[in-house]
């Protein structure tokens, strides 16, 4: 699957987006992002607060309960600031 | 129903997307339109600039989708949304709704619904630049309220054609 990060989750992760195997065990959004925060210094840093990181699903808004099987594209982002 | 939605790096002329929305019509007797520009300051102190970013293919999405709700909920005729993405400097416009209607009520209530919602859902991210350096705008919770106060919709009316 794909994951994108986006703002200052971009920023400390050090990248815009990149490709991933489902690793064994990982079935929801918030299991992914404590796997993902395991992973090395920078996702730490920018998994620090999962509780601020909003998540989305083939570009759909989803809560950290939400099950990754079938998605191809996972986002993760801070709260939103547009309009 | 019109709708029309843009994602633009580039400047746009709201007195012509206004025009628009009445152009070649006679049932039009509302049009609520918002602009959102961009001011030269943040929390206090003074910037020099704003950048956008923005989740491409997301965020048209999703404001496709808050469009359909307005026009689920209120009897729009049609409906504008541009948002503009990238570096803009104070005074430059970042953001047009407008909302066409038969009367007034529907055409208020909808602008002010879609701009709740893009400020909460809608997958943009402000970066200011200071004196200092750059910094993300934080959220703010008066946001959330705003957006959080439609979530007990109303009923539903049969959608203008």
């Amino acid at each position: 699957m794909k994951l994108l990060y986006f703002a200052w989750v971009r920023e400390r992760v050090g990248k815009t987006e990149e490709q991933l195997d489902l690793p064994a065990g990982i079935t929801t959004v918030g299991e992914l992002m404590a796997w993902l925060a395991r992973r090395g210094e920078e996702y730490a840093y920018a998994f620090e607060n999962p509780k601020v990181i909003r998540a989305a699903i083939d570009r759909s808004h989803v809560r950290a309960d939400a099950k990754l099987a079938g998605a191809s594209e996972i986002a993760f982002f801070p709260p939103m600031t547009g309009g | 129903m019109t709708v029309t939605i843009r994602l633009q790096r580039e400047a746009f002329d709201v007195a012509a997307e206004v025009a628009l929305l009445t152009r070649g019509r006679s049932d039009v007797g509302a049009v609520v339109t918002f602009t959102g520009v961009c001011r030269a300051d943040e929390g206090g102190e003074p910037i020099a600039a704003l950048t956008l970013e923005h989740y491409p293919g997301m965020a048209e999405a999703e404001i496709a989708r808050h469009v359909e709700e307005a026009c689920a909920r209120w009897p729009l005729i049609a409906a504008t949304v541009i948002h503009r993405h990238g570096r803009l400097t104070p005074g430059e416009v970042i953001v047009l709704v407008a909302t066409a209607s038969s009367h007034r009520q529907a055409a208020f209530a909808a602008a002010e619904f879609l701009m709740d919602y893009l400020k909460t859902r809608a997958p943009f991210w402000k970066q200011v630049e200071k004196v200092a350096g750059t910094a993300w705008v934080a959220a703010k919770a008066a946001d959330d309220s705003a957006a959080e106060r439609w979530s007990a919709p109303p009923p539903r009316h049969e959608a203008a054609k």
